[in-house]
């Protein structure tokens, strides 16, 4: 064990040498760094967000409201195809999440099953039948129209995977830096956004449906019956916040809706100079609009924005053109986001946040300067009682260990741009403090080793050898309780774990082949007659 | 005499008798350990009982503000915020004098983002200037899903240590190991309970790797006991334990200081947001090696231990070492 040999030194020096060349670039600012000559390594330790600031938001797809949609759709295509196919029926409706519906005349009832069975639902791969509806006869000549159970599991997959395209799309046009979007288990999305960027506005555009419809005004209702709950069938009533009326009675049936818009951008009113949001309709909106306005001169419409009135105004001519403006309530930054939105699409379902923690840069900052000023406090500390305890030579390549460990810690972490966190800055301090365990163990066996006779060299060398099983056995310990965190733990958590795995691979290293080179070459070197520590 | 260094002056061999005063400790843990788990299991109050529980397990809202140059009014705050109808508000300094934290729990049945949006911009009107340095929301699923997490996570820890004990010694060693363990966590915890140290993620991170290090300290000793096992056959158990308790020492000391010194820096200089896990840790590594040596050690005994019995069976082979 004693021995140089060539290869290991080779080791260790290449080992430190990667940890110097990958820890430097933490200590350059970031225009140093991006100057650097493409061949050297550039880049600095990934700083969780609650080091550098930032937000991380964890959003929920609403598969409840999707299911509903997915039903009341099913229902009007149900009703579609029997009254289209002159098929009387009664009673339709959601029973127990499925759609029942009583065919009349009882001879209708296989026709009735056939016309279904071709109109509505569409094809699913990977189930019976090959479609996601099944549809079979009941008691009481009714019919049960159901989805099959995947049906729902693709749709809030699908919801999911539109939903991170539409967010990507409204964030790439706020401007802000590149955020990170990422799915998470089956109905999750995951969006982290580092540094100064604001988390409310962040959210506001993330989080809102963004459901726009143009529903008319039912101008022959009373605001007060409605409020009172006596809404005319076929109508709802809407708040809004148009800032003239609390809230609307508006025709449930959407005249025009958002899909059918091509173009919005925010503009300013020409005549009094508000903010407003001017949009442009495709080939089909534009047709739909033109005919609606055309036919309602002198009546208001509804700009229904998530169920919310935000524009009410009179058509006052035919709009022919395809397009128009909204005048609502907006201030600058408001009539820009929704334009955003518009353009951008509205979510396939609700976004629900389940868990937000946003950390601003200040605070991110003041934590990376505690863990820096506790680690250097800390491991000073453990350096000097090293040297208190084994002396200058053997204190001092306990300390060597700790500094090539520490390096091919940060460096490693740079390079794979691992994730540090502030428990990770902690897991960090604890590891390199107890990394000289591995030393003392080295130490203590070999004094052990003197003790019981053996001559020196034979005592280092069997000390080493020994101790080797106790440091190995420790170590993977520490790697299983850092592998269990791993799996198990969350965010700044699962950085704590990784920062102590790489911890425990650089100290068994530092350890065993620093030490023993260093200890080697004390050897050759002095020839010593007995161990300064014994 | 050369006072430095000091493993020098230390006792090149100690005799303590660890073994004839665990019969006096182990009562005390027992003791300790039962009221530990009385602290931490009373009041029986779902879902942290005894432990003053963090948003990471039960859901709401922490909000950490800065109204600097200005000193943060807390009893404003507290004003500002009470018939919101949000129960349990709490309001407490944070830091430094201009910042101040402010938890609440979201209200059955109303979202947890909008609380929080409300009671942000309620905290807006009443105080000025006010800046929100720091917004945690954590809702009613995820937390639920980060309680099951942990727990599984520390069961699940203390099971794979059994398992890699048991594999690399024998059962017995593997069922010391989890006593002492057991002992660790359930005394931490009941730490965390008394010193109303908030129980959160960090608080389960700052418990598994007080698992590993606790466990740590446990295999160097057993590492040795295993050795003079095979090197002294015929000397009783109990001064086996003694013995390999005793070579240890040294080594054991000093890891724990080096540990504490790097703990203590932290608690002192690591800032707010570290002091739980770093209290947590200390007090680990404190306790993680008292019970090796007094709760590892001893249940050994107390179970007896296959040895190549009367020289005739051979001795168990040996898996690692020379």
């Amino acid at each position: 064990m004693m021995t140089l040999s060539r290869w290991k030194v080779m080791l260790v020096v290449l080992a430190a040498l990667f940890g110097v060349l990958f820890t430097v670039p933490n200590l350059l600012d970031p225009q140093q760094r991006s100057s650097l000559p493409g061949f050297v390594p550039s880049k600095a330790l990934n700083l969780g967000l609650d080091l550098q600031g930032g937000s991380y938001l964890l959003y929920s797809v609403d598969t409840q409201a999707l299911r509903s949609e997915r039903l009341t759709n099913l229902t009007e295509d149900v009703r579609k195809t029997l009254t289209d196919d002159q098929i009387v029926f009664s009673d339709l409706g959601v029973v127990n999440g499925a759609l029942s519906v009583r065919i009349t005349d009882p001879a209708k009832l296989t026709t009735a099953q056939n016309a279904l069975r071709n109109a509505v639902g569409a094809p699913l791969a990977g189930v019976a039948g090959g479609r996601d509806v099944t549809i079979s006869t009941e008691p009481d000549q009714r019919l049960k129209v159901a989805f099959v159970p995947e049906a729902f599991d693709a749709d809030a997959s699908r919801a999911v995977e539109q939903s991170i395209e539409i967010i990507r799309r409204r964030i790439d046009q706020l401007g802000t830096r590149e955020p990170n979007i990422v799915r998470q288990g089956k109905d999750r999305i995951v969006i982290e956004a580092a540094g100064e960027s604001d988390p409310e506005r962040l959210k506001a555009v993330v989080g809102q449906t963004a459901k726009l419809t143009f529903q008319m005004v039912d101008e022959g209702a009373s605001l007060q019956d409605a409020a009172a709950g006596r809404v005319p069938p076929g109508d709802e009533l809407l708040a809004s916040s148009d800032g003239y009326a609390p809230a609307y009675v508006v025709k449930k049936r959407a005249e025009v809706t958002g899909e059918m818009l091509v173009d919005a951008q925010p503009r300013f009113d020409q005549q009094t100079g508000r903010p407003v949001v001017s949009f442009r309709f495709n080939g089909q909106g534009a047709r739909r609009f033109a005919d609606i306005s055309s036919q309602n001169i002198g009546r208001r419409f509804a700009i229904v924005l998530d169920r919310k009135v935000i524009s009410a105004p009179v058509i006052q001519s035919a709009i022919t053109g395809g397009s128009g403006q909204i005048t609502g309530n907006f201030t600058e930054q408001t009539a820009n986001d929704l334009a955003i939105l518009l353009r951008a699409g509205a979510l396939p379902a609700p976004l629900k946040v389940e868990e937000q923690r946003t950390v601003g840069a200040e605070l991110g900052a003041d934590a990376v300067r505690a863990g820096a000023i506790s680690g250097i406090v800390g491991l000073a500390a453990s350096a000097i009682f090293m040297v208190l305890m084994y002396g200058w030579l053997f204190g001092g390549i306990s300390i060597i260990g700790l500094l090539v460990n520490g390096l091919m810690i940060v460096g490693f972490m740079s390079m794979t741009q691992a994730t540090l966190t502030l428990p990770g800055i902690a897991g960090l301090i604890l590891t390199l403090a107890v990394a000289v365990d591995a030393n003392v163990l080295i130490y203590e066996r070999m004094r052990d080793e003197l003790r019981a006779g053996r001559s020196l060299i034979a005592a280092m060398d069997s000390g080493f050898s020994r101790a080797m099983a106790t440091i190995m056995d420790a170590n993977i310990t520490h790697l299983l309780s850092a592998a269990i965190l791993f799996v198990f733990g969350a965010g700044p958590v699962k950085g704590f774990a990784w920062t102590l795995s790489i911890g425990v691979f650089t100290t068994v290293f530092s350890a065993v082949l620093v030490t023993q080179i260093l200890l080697a070459w004390w050897f050759r070197t002095r020839r010593p007659k007995t161990l300064p520590i014994a | 005499m050369k006072f430095w260094p000091l493993i020098k002056v230390l006792p090149v061999k100690t005799n303590f008798r660890f073994v004839r005063l665990a019969k006096f400790f182990a009562p005390l843990s027992m003791l300790l350990v039962l009221a530990a788990l009385a602290a931490t299991l009373y009041p029986p109050k779902p879902p942290c009982f005894g432990l003053t529980c963090g948003i990471d397990f039960k859901g709401g809202t922490v909000l950490e503000i800065a109204t600097d140059p200005k000193p943060a009014d807390l009893g404003q705050l507290r004003h500002a915020l009470e018939g919101m109808n949000l129960g349990d508000v709490q309001v407490q300094g944070f830091g430094s004098p201009s910042s101040a934290m402010v938890r609440f729990q979201t209200p059955e049945g109303a979202s947890a983002e909008k609380t929080a949006e409300a009671v942000k911009a309620r905290i807006s009107q009443t105080v000025s200037p006010v800046r929100f340095v720091r917004t945690d929301v954590v809702g009613p699923k995820v937390s639920d899903e980060l309680l099951t997490k942990g727990v599984l996570a520390l069961g699940g820890a203390i099971f794979l240590m059994l398992i890699y004990i048991w594999f690399r010694f024998e059962l017995q060693f593997g069922l010391g190991a989890v006593a002492a363990l057991f002992h660790d966590v359930l005394l931490t915890f009941g730490l965390i309970a008394v010193t109303g140290i908030e129980f959160n993620l960090n608080a389960v991170a700052a418990l598994l790797t007080i698992i590993g290090y606790s466990m740590n300290d446990t295999v160097v000793v057993f590492d040795r006991f295993r050795e003079n096992l095979r090197k002294y056959k015929r000397m009783p158990l109990g001064d086996i334990i003694d013995l390999s308790i005793n070579e240890m020492l040294t080594r054991t000391i000093i890891t724990s200081m080096t540990g504490i010194l790097a703990l203590l820096a932290l608690t002192v200089f690591g800032g707010p947001t570290l002091f739980g896990l770093s209290v947590i840790m200390l007090f680990g590594i404190v306790i993680g090696t008292y019970s090796s040596i007094y709760i590892a050690a001893p249940v050994i005994l107390l179970w007896g231990v296959r040895r190549g019995e009367e020289e005739t069976a051979p001795a168990k082979p040996a898996k690692a070492g020379p």
